[in-house]
């Protein structure tokens, strides 16, 4: 089972085993993980599970889709080169390590 | 402020007051009392994925149980309250226990307008607003052959899109001549009858139920008012909700289509707010006062009165949104379109993309998107900057919506 760990913005690390084709988002809300929000549920519509994913990751990782970018652009902390939105990324056996940091805030 | 928050119903206006206090420092005691017997769950993805069977219980859990003991949220599940002692600071609970407050949330969301014809209790009648409902909805939906949705809200189009999903022949009864009326623009609501339609789903507008039609002990079909009788292995009943005031009537609170609070989400009783589809608040873009059932809704009024009891007392201000997902077509609607007198669409129809502008006279109300979250996206901030757009603007594909809101 491949294995996340969520940084957060002090530092402190956690790490779930996580079901490949649960989302990135899934994973942390059932892991009672602070610092995703995630009101609208994984719909896109709210902007409140962004991430950060070293851009070294990012040929294993979906593309953005149009939606994806539009909601983006509202994030509350800043948005990189290497925002995601969290419930837009299922995971999958070679996302086993994947390193997902979180922002300050999400609203 | 430190006392002890309790907070009346687990849906998710209760949870994220609950969350929101601990993430914003709040150290105080909070309790969260809910009568389901589940933990908080989401409710959106019961009438979507949750039909199509891509989900399961735990999935849609806004959190894992241990996530409320270790963020000290005292959840309980399964306990009615039946009376605010408002001297006493108290709620009484089912079992005749006390719970006391210093700051008392009433989160009791709504219930659901029961069918009011014979026959409206046989088995395989079935509503759809809990866990539950969902769970039975999608234990029979696949071994069903033929359904009938009675009301064309969001909730009866969504679980019509599910059962065509899944090859279930299909009829929509609606009482008005368009579905979602309460909701969207007739532009929206042909689009939709439309692409249902498409869908191979049957409609019956401007006509109602007027019975329940047995059959072996179950329901077998619907009787409508022109006296056609349609067969159905399950009845759905999606005729909206009533929002749950009792509670608040019985400690005597204000209620008007839902309890009564000011700007600040304050009943009349300092001690007490409401939030959430349950609370009826003056309507700030309009006249008279709005109750909205959505995850905004919720999820905002929750976060204003987190701040409030943190120190931070803002009046609610955020501009309602709402979403719907049916086949291939999201909807999104940003404002509230009633009393709209013109409209202006971009995009195209024929293509699926498109989004409608809705007007009274020169006032921009809202924006209904399908397909277009780029535009959605610029009416949530055009309208919470209180800017309107002039129908030109709307109209030329030229003209960047969204630099025109960062502006």
């Amino acid at each position: 089972m491949p294995s996340l760990t969520y940084v957060h913005p002090d530092g402190t690390k956690q790490s779930v085993e996580v079901p490949a084709g649960k989302r990135i988002m899934q994973a942390a809300i059932g892991a009672g993980i602070d610092g995703i929000v995630a009101e609208c549920g994984g719909q896109a519509m709210c902007a409140t599970c962004h991430v950060y994913i070293d851009s070294a990751w990012a040929d294993r990782l979906p593309p953005v889709s149009d939606e994806e970018d539009e909601m983006l652009d509202d994030t509350v902390c800043e948005r990189t080169a290497e925002s995601r939105l969290s419930c837009q990324i299922p995971v999958t056996d070679d996302l086993d390590g994947l390193i997902v940091h979180l922002p300050e805030t999400q609203v | 402020m430190s006392e002890p928050v309790v907070i009346v119903g687990a849906g998710q206006a209760g949870f994220e007051t609950a969350t929101s206090l601990r993430s914003k420092g709040y150290t105080g005691d909070i309790t969260i009392l809910g009568d389901e017997e589940n933990v908080p769950y989401q409710r959106p993805p019961l009438s979507k994925a949750y039909l199509k069977g891509d989900s399961d219980p735990e999935s849609v859990a806004l959190r894992p149980r241990d996530y409320f003991a270790s963020h000290r949220i005292d959840l309980h599940c399964s306990r009615r309250v039946t009376d605010i002692d408002r001297q006493m600071h108290e709620v009484e609970l089912d079992d005749g226990s006390r719970v006391g407050y210093g700051h008392l949330v009433l989160a009791t969301g709504t219930r659901n307008r029961a069918l009011p014809v014979p026959g409206a209790g046989l088995p395989g009648v079935q509503y759809l607003r809990t866990l539950s409902e969902a769970q039975t909805l999608a234990a029979t939906l696949p071994s069903c052959t033929s359904i009938v949705v009675i009301g064309g809200g969001f909730i009866g189009l969504e679980v019509a899109a599910a059962a065509r999903t899944r090859g279930v022949t299909t009829t929509i009864v609606e009482s008005l001549d368009r579905p979602m009326a309460r909701a969207v623009s007739e532009t929206v609501s042909k689009f939709f009858v439309d692409e249902h339609a498409r869908h191979e789903v049957q409609w019956r507008l401007n006509t109602s139920v007027t019975e329940i039609v047995e059959k072996n002990g179950r329901a077998g079909g619907v009787r409508i008012a022109t006296g056609e009788v349609i067969d159905a292995d399950i009845i759905v009943v999606g005729i909206g909700v009533m929002p749950n005031t009792e509670l608040a009537e019985r400690a005597g609170l204000a209620v008007d289509n839902g309890i009564v609070v000011d700007l600040h989400l304050l009943t009349e009783d300092p001690a007490i707010s409401a939030i959430g589809d349950c609370a009826s608040y003056p309507n700030t873009a309009g006249t008279g006062r709005l109750r909205l059932e959505s995850i905004q809704n919720a999820v905002d009024h929750a976060r204003c009165v987190a701040n409030r009891l943190v120190g931070n007392d803002l009046p609610y201000q955020s501009v309602p949104w709402f979403w719907t997902e049916q086949y291939a077509s999201k909807l999104q609607m940003a404002g509230l379109v009633t009393g709209y007198d013109n409209t202006v669409v971009r995009g195209s129809l024929e293509e699926g993309a498109f989004s409608v502008f809705c007007f009274a006279g020169d006032r921009l109300l809202g924006v209904e998107s399908v397909n277009r979250t780029r535009d959605h996206m610029a009416a949530r901030k055009l309208l919470a900057a209180g800017k309107s757009l002039s129908r030109d603007e709307c109209a030329d594909p030229a003209v960047d919506l969204k630099a025109l809101a960062s502006a």
